[in-house]
């Protein structure tokens, strides 16, 4: 490797927006629809960035991007200081790997499991059968699974098994970014904590650098070192993991922080003070994008987009925070 | 004191399978009063839909269910006929499923199905059901209440449609509703919604409620009474305070340990695990279920397990405090 990095960032995304045109009804006209809109983001590497936010605000399609599965409309995005779009799938397949939530449905039922997981070995025409035994033995008493297990089916295991298939088979390339996208919501408690564990682990031993899509923020607080919050397609909070969770910012991450139900008796069901609606993102607000479900909009944010301000640990996009912005001085009050 | 609106006595699913008789729940006993709202907490397979759905009475045909006592407001179930069951169904008691996609009918508009409902169990006009639909709607927190009532359930978000859900089973003004994993699939905003709108309309309807969860956090902020399910039984009982300040049996400890405590568990620490896997519940179960997974285990284990503790917080161990103050000695 004689590439020289102008940053210590394994991964970076400069000004990424994706756009879909997305048809209202039969005979609508189609329309832009920004699932993404100008994100930057930089993940130095051996971190954990957690990205959260509600259903339909830009996640998944970020992962995808980032999978090289889509191609952003504009901006870029840089691995090893590399910009994606310059590399072929494969080696970039060697590089950044996919943990899914559904170990039902991104495990093929027909397939053994020492097929899965010495599927990339085989795509990527790395050694021959013996070395495929060899490698898939390695890696799967890494992940805690047995090597008996190489010769069953999918549905011959339990959840947390077929993860830890999914991870095997996401770490056989030894691959330098792994984005896991809701890797633990579709198991139990028990199972869940394992798998944590387990992604912890992992990360010390082979300075793993993660993007962790999730929606549970206990989750996400636990396992992060530094935390995104999208909404609407934008990063509206980022920051380090303490900052983030005992300093937030912005009205929504402290909402989504209130929405967080810990098991603690007595306490109720917090009220967000969210209202009700996700916005509609074909037809997105005008100015700061979350200023109809604010408790503290004025109005000064209905017309005017909040910019980027940096914080003590990061940067927002409110114009609480913002010491131009005549709605500095609200949050005060 | 007050007769328990719903009273269970040793109810009992089993499922032939082939191979022998998969023992889904083994005799658990629970009662709910008016108004009050039990969780059922349990991981994957340990009989709480089962149970949910034998209340219900909609076990397919090949599942036995059996119970000394399942008695709604002075009706057994057990012995009820289909037609009991259906008048009871929906209006009386009423359930909302975890995927509010399936469980809404797409070929029929919300208001068909919401009108429906009611006037399927009461005398009333189309047009007062329609104002019913439209007041539960607005209830629940839905704007543009009426011009909802013409929309499929595919031109609504998945919040929207777990409150439409919600709406439905509210629409008879039931006595007791059951939530199988009702904010499962929704955003932790939405979820906090739902539940305080169930919350709160459970308080102003005198509604008791039997909610079905996998999440603690969930159970601790909801719930009056918990009861823990391990392998089709229940293995503490208590109030939500008692099982959460004071959990006695070792598998409800290790539950609550294997998740992060925001402020408490040291971010990155390693997580509490349950070592092992849930046992088979097929063929003949002699002693503590989680006997195979628990770090107390004895030999005694294998045989009968008595329940222990007060009526108010019961638990099903051989241990006189099930190990609580040794394992909090060595913490």
């Amino acid at each position: 490797m004689t590439v020289q990095t102008t940053t210590s960032a394994v991964l970076e995304l400069r000004n990424v927006t994706k756009t879909y045109r997305v048809k209202q009804g039969l005979f609508g006209k189609a329309k832009p629809l920004t699932a993404v809109n100008d994100v930057s983001l930089s993940l130095p590497r051996g971190e954990v960035l957690g990205l959260v936010g509600e259903s339909g605000c830009g996640k998944s399609t970020l992962a995808k991007i980032l999978l090289g599965l889509e191609a952003p409309s504009m901006g870029q995005v840089m691995v090893d200081g590399q910009e994606i779009t310059a590399q072929d799938r494969l080696s970039l397949a060697r590089r950044i790997q996919p943990i899914f939530q559904d170990p039902y449905s991104s495990l093929n039922p027909r397939k053994s499991i020492f097929d899965i997981v010495s599927l990339p070995l085989r795509v990527h025409g790395i050694g021959d059968k013996a070395h495929w035994d060899t490698e898939v033995r390695r890696i799967l008493d890494i992940v805690g699974l047995p090597a008996r297990v190489m010769n069953t089916f999918p549905s011959q295991m339990s959840g947390g098994q077929r993860q830890r298939v999914a991870i095997a088979r996401a770490l056989i390339m030894k691959p330098e970014i792994v984005i896991c996208d809701e890797p633990t919501s579709a198991l139990d408690v028990s199972v869940q904590s394992q798998i944590l564990n387990l992604l912890g682990d992992l990360r010390s031993e082979f300075g793993l650098t993660y993007l962790f899509i999730s929606h549970d923020l206990a989750v996400v607080e636990h396992l992060a070192t530094r935390v995104a919050v999208m909404y609407l397609g934008r990063i509206v909070e980022e920051s380090d993991v303490a900052g983030l969770f005992d300093d937030a910012r912005h009205p929504y991450t402290q909402a989504l922080l209130k929405s967080v139900l810990t098991p603690e008796p007595g306490l109720g069901v917090p009220d967000t003070q969210l209202g009700m609606a996700y916005p509609n993102p074909i037809d997105p607000p005008s100015g700061c994008q979350f200023h109809p479900r604010c408790p503290m909009a004025g109005a000064h944010c209905k017309s005017v987009a909040p910019r980027s301000v940096p914080t003590s640990h990061g940067h927002v996009e409110c114009h609480l925070h913002d010491p131009d912005s005549p709605m500095y001085d609200a949050k005060v009050a | 004191m007050e007769k328990p609106l719903l009273s269970v006595r040793n109810l009992t699913i089993d499922i032939p399978v082939g191979g022998g008789t998969l023992h889904a729940v083994r005799g658990i006993d629970f009662d709910l009063n008016r108004g009050e709202t039990l969780c059922i907490v349990g991981e994957s397979g340990s009989g709480k839909s089962l149970t949910s759905l034998a209340l219900m009475g909609l076990l397919g045909k090949n599942i036995d269910r059996s119970a000394d006592r399942m008695e709604f407001d002075g009706t057994e179930l057990t012995t009820a006929s289909p037609r009991t069951m259906r008048a009871l169904r929906g209006a009386r008691m009423s359930m909302i499923f975890q995927e509010p996609m399936t469980s809404l009918n797409p070929a029929y508009t919300i208001g068909d199905q919401l009108i429906e409902a009611l006037r399927l169990h009461k005398p009333v006009s189309r047009e007062a059901a329609r104002a019913r639909a439209i007041e539960l709607l607005e209830k629940v927190g839905i704007t543009a209440a009426a011009s909802r009532l013409s929309q499929y359930p595919h031109q609504l978000s998945g919040g929207l449609r777990q409150r439409v859900m919600i709406a439905m089973a509210l629409m008879c003004e039931p006595e007791l509703i059951i939530a199988d994993e009702p904010t499962t699939a929704l955003d932790v905003t939405i979820q906090a919604q739902i539940l305080r709108l169930l919350h709160d309309l459970g308080q102003e309807m005198n509604m008791a409620m039997i909610l079905i969860t996998h999440d603690l956090g969930v159970v601790a902020r909801v719930a009056d009474k918990v009861a823990v399910m391990y392998a089709g039984e229940l293995v503490e009982t208590g109030s939500a305070v008692d099982v959460f300040n004071t959990p006695l049996h070792p598998y409800t400890r290790g539950l609550l340990r294997c998740i992060p405590l925001p402020g408490k568990t040291a971010r990155g620490s390693t997580l509490g695990t349950i070592p092992g896997i849930v046992p088979s519940l097929v063929g003949d179960i002699e002693g503590c279920a989680f006997r195979t997974r628990c770090p107390h285990a004895l030999p005694a284990c294998q045989s009968a397990i008595p329940l222990q503790g007060r009526p108010d917080h019961a638990f099903r161990c051989i241990h006189e405090d099930g190990k609580r103050h040794d394992e909090e000695a060595m913490a």
